[in-house]
């Protein structure tokens, strides 16, 4: 019976997005220009090299890897635990092991664990696909940014490490972000999860408008 | 023979290494490490972001309940409550339109260049998370302890079979996204 209902559901969801992948997706790129998205079976090109997938085999692919990740590690994908141990390891640095003795970090171990190098592998596997697809520059101010506020590289560095500092603070108060609640914390049903990225949502594009349709009009 | 890989501590953490790699390669690939395309997604510009999100979530829901039955994976539900979940979600959006990336998409972003996500973003989620580490002991009895809802799912809470939930929830995703690419966005 669940084996029926699991393949019912994957048929639609292909029937869903299959003609989506098979008619080829233009994603809009930075400056402007539109490159043709077409799947690497028919196209015969490398599909490492192509600057841009369709969001819908880069969606099948990250919700396989959720899946691996109960399967292989009894573990959940996400991101932002990795920042509360590194934080405990720079300030142990610093301030030598009295740190662990925190409560935050009694919790947290200011350890490498499997999350921490699932982050680490991430900066790789993002390094490795923007070298391979020659998308990889080194740049300060993101192409909007420069179009809507200057390409002055301060005024960017300020505002992102504001943004930062919400951002590490926020995750770790709501215990996790778009990956582990936006992605492990839904697909689990869990009320934390879905509650989560309400507020991620909600609170970034009321950010989102205030900065770019009122501070910037 | 699971439980003897779960147990192995260094196989383990070089299948993370190997996962996080191939989710930073699909971030990468859908262009989602990039500021343009995240605050465009805030702005209602560019759904890529949104497309990513929800395919990730119905294929990791259908694979996850499907194993979960199997008895080949344990739920790993966290704790969520009003004062906790919320208000920091809330300060994470914050942060999330300002800086432009997540903390996932900040670290793919870094590597492909972005300066402002190493120097401004990571290192500021450095300091927001080592902020609350210290501010952990004082929020813990008060906001972080209000409306809290425990390791709560909707099955539960609806007492029903969870593909009650997963089956309709899938169908309603799916047609969203089909009315997105058929509206153009």
């Amino acid at each position: 019976m669940r084996v029926v209902a699991c393949l019912m559901a994957l048929a639609m969801l292909w029937g869903a997005t299959g003609p989506a992948l098979a008619k080829g997706y233009p994603p809009p790129m930075a400056d402007g220009q539109t490159v043709e998205w077409v799947p690497p079976a028919l196209s015969g090109g490398n599909p490492f090299t192509m600057p841009r997938w369709s969001p819908y085999v880069v969606g099948v692919g990250i919700g396989v890897l959720c899946c691996l990740a109960f399967l292989l590690s009894d573990k959940t994908m996400g991101c932002s635990t990795a920042f509360a141990r590194s934080a405990g390891m720079l300030e142990r640095l610093f301030r030598g092991k009295a740190v662990e003795a925190k409560p935050y970090y009694q919790q947290f171990k200011p350890v490498v664990d499997w999350e921490w190098m699932l982050v680490a592998g991430l900066l790789l596997g993002a390094a490795a696909s923007a070298l391979l697809s020659d998308t990889f520059h080194f740049h300060w101010v993101p192409p909007l940014w420069a179009a809507r506020v200057g390409a002055d590289p301060v005024v960017r560095w300020v505002v992102a490490f504001f943004g930062g500092i919400c951002m590490g603070f926020g995750a770790r108060w709501a215990g996790g972000c778009t990956s582990g609640h936006g992605i492990s914390g839904t697909l689990q049903l869990a009320a934390s999860g879905w509650l989560a990225v309400a507020g991620f949502f909600i609170g970034g594009i009321a950010t989102a408008v205030a900065v770019f349709h009122i501070i910037l009009a | 023979m699971l439980s003897t890989l779960h147990a192995r501590k260094g196989g383990q953490l070089l299948i993370g290494l190997a996962m996080g790699f191939a989710f930073g390669f699909l971030l990468q690939k859908a262009g989602v490490t990039t500021y343009d395309v995240i605050i465009n997604q805030l702005l209602f510009r560019d759904f890529t972001v949104l497309k990513v999100m929800l395919t990730a979530m119905v294929t990791g829901m259908i694979g996850f309940h499907a194993l979960k039955g199997l008895g080949l994976a344990q739920p790993k539900v966290k704790p969520g409550g009003f004062g906790s979940t919320l208000v920091g979600a809330l300060i994470f959006g914050v942060g999330f339109g300002t800086l432009g990336y997540c903390p996932g998409t900040v670290v793919g972003a870094v590597g492909q260049g972005a300066l402002d996500a190493l120097f401004g973003g990571l290192i500021g989620a450095l300091l927001g998370a080592g902020l609350f580490a210290a501010l952990f002991p004082r929020l813990k009895t008060g906001i972080l302890s209000k409306g809290f809802f425990g390791e709560a799912t909707f099955p539960e809470l609806l007492k029903v079979n969870p593909w009650v939930l997963v089956i309709p929830v899938s169908l309603a995703v799916i047609g969203l996204l089909c009315w997105l690419e058929a509206s153009g966005l």
